[in-house]
């Protein structure tokens, strides 16, 4: 085996009450949404809305569960943009969504 | 972390025979699965959403009691499940080998939980709403071909989970395995947890009824 083949491992740069705060904040984060989902608006708010919050939920988890955040930065440059691009990709139809309602002849 | 590893991973990128990225393999490796596996997700989030809004008759079957309260339970004991795992990084990373195998168990523990709960509310959903993955009574077929899909899917991935962390476990228990294989489990198990933070609200809590 190479040199460089198996490097590293540390300890973690955080200790458990920062991960116990981070397991707070996602249980309210996720309070919220259920408040939110019967609170009484339209479809593409409620989704902005819904979809906002688990983005930070997700980026809470990504950064502190999954240590992301103490990783170098070249690791999440090199995951990261692609994904989002991607997903910003897949995005650009979601307009057509809105408008196919509209679209249909009356019946 | 060996002097020379250390050496390694502060050598400049441009020099070559480092490690750019200062990880090991096995977790390289897992991340790249975890991206793969996130656009698999997405695209069929993105699909499932993309019906959910062009859809204006589409149904909302899932009534506060029980299946908003469950799928909460549910999203409740996923959540847990990551401290836990947290928590069993941490103690093999202090070398605390009985300490990690008891915090994976509860991990799985919380993993099984979940599967159950999510498998009560599919057998109420086939058995009482007659919904299948081809029709329902709502006249929307697409709704039980995506839910299905998508919970059938990430269901899948928690069940294959519990499995990966019952061989690490026990692994860890006869001293076996080091503490990056305990860590690059418990990326593969968060992946899990965070997937399921786009499809509580996404397909149940945008499905709810309301009134």
């Amino acid at each position: 085996m190479s040199a460089h083949a198996e490097v590293i491992h540390e300890h973690a740069p955080v200790g458990i009450p920062t991960f116990v705060k981070v397991w707070i904040a996602l249980l309210l984060l996720t309070g919220i949404e259920v408040f939110l989902a019967y609170e009484q608006v339209p479809t593409m708010i409620m989704l902005t809305a819904l979809v906002g919050l688990s983005v930070i939920k997700a980026a809470l988890i990504i950064a502190y569960f999954m240590h992301l955040k103490f990783e170098r930065f070249s690791l999440f440059l090199t995951l990261f943009p692609m994904l989002v691009f991607c997903i910003l990709l897949m995005l650009i139809f979601l307009g057509d969504a809105t408008r196919i309602p509209v679209m249909r002849p009356p019946s | 972390m060996s002097t020379q590893a250390a050496a390694t991973a502060r050598a400049s990128v441009w020099e070559g025979g480092q490690s750019p990225y200062a990880t090991n393999s096995k977790k390289f490796g897992m991340w790249l699965f975890i991206i793969s596996d996130a656009l698999t997700f997405s695209a069929l989030l993105f699909a499932y959403t993309y019906s959910r809004v062009s859809n204006p008759d589409w149904p909302k079957p899932f009534e506060f009691t029980p299946a908003i309260i469950f799928s909460s339970v549910m999203t409740f004991a996923l959540l847990t499940s990551s401290l836990t795992m947290v928590m069993a990084v941490h103690s093999m990373n202090a070398g605390n080998r009985g300490a990690t195998a008891k915090w994976i168990l509860a991990t799985m523990v919380a993993g099984g939980t979940f599967v159950a709960l999510h498998l009560t509310e599919w057998m109420k959903l086939i058995n009482q709403e007659h919904v299948t993955p081809f029709q329902n009574p709502w006249g929307v077929p697409l709704f039980g071909a995506t839910f299905f899909a998508i919970t059938g899917l990430h269901m899948t991935h928690v069940v294959i989970g519990i499995i990966y962390l019952g061989i690490i476990c026990q692994a860890v228990v006869r001293g076996k395995f080091k503490a990056e294989d305990v860590e690059v489990a418990g990326l593969y198990w968060h992946f899990v947890d965070l997937v399921w933070m786009f499809v509580f609200p996404l397909v149940y809590l945008m499905s709810a009824r309301v009134g």
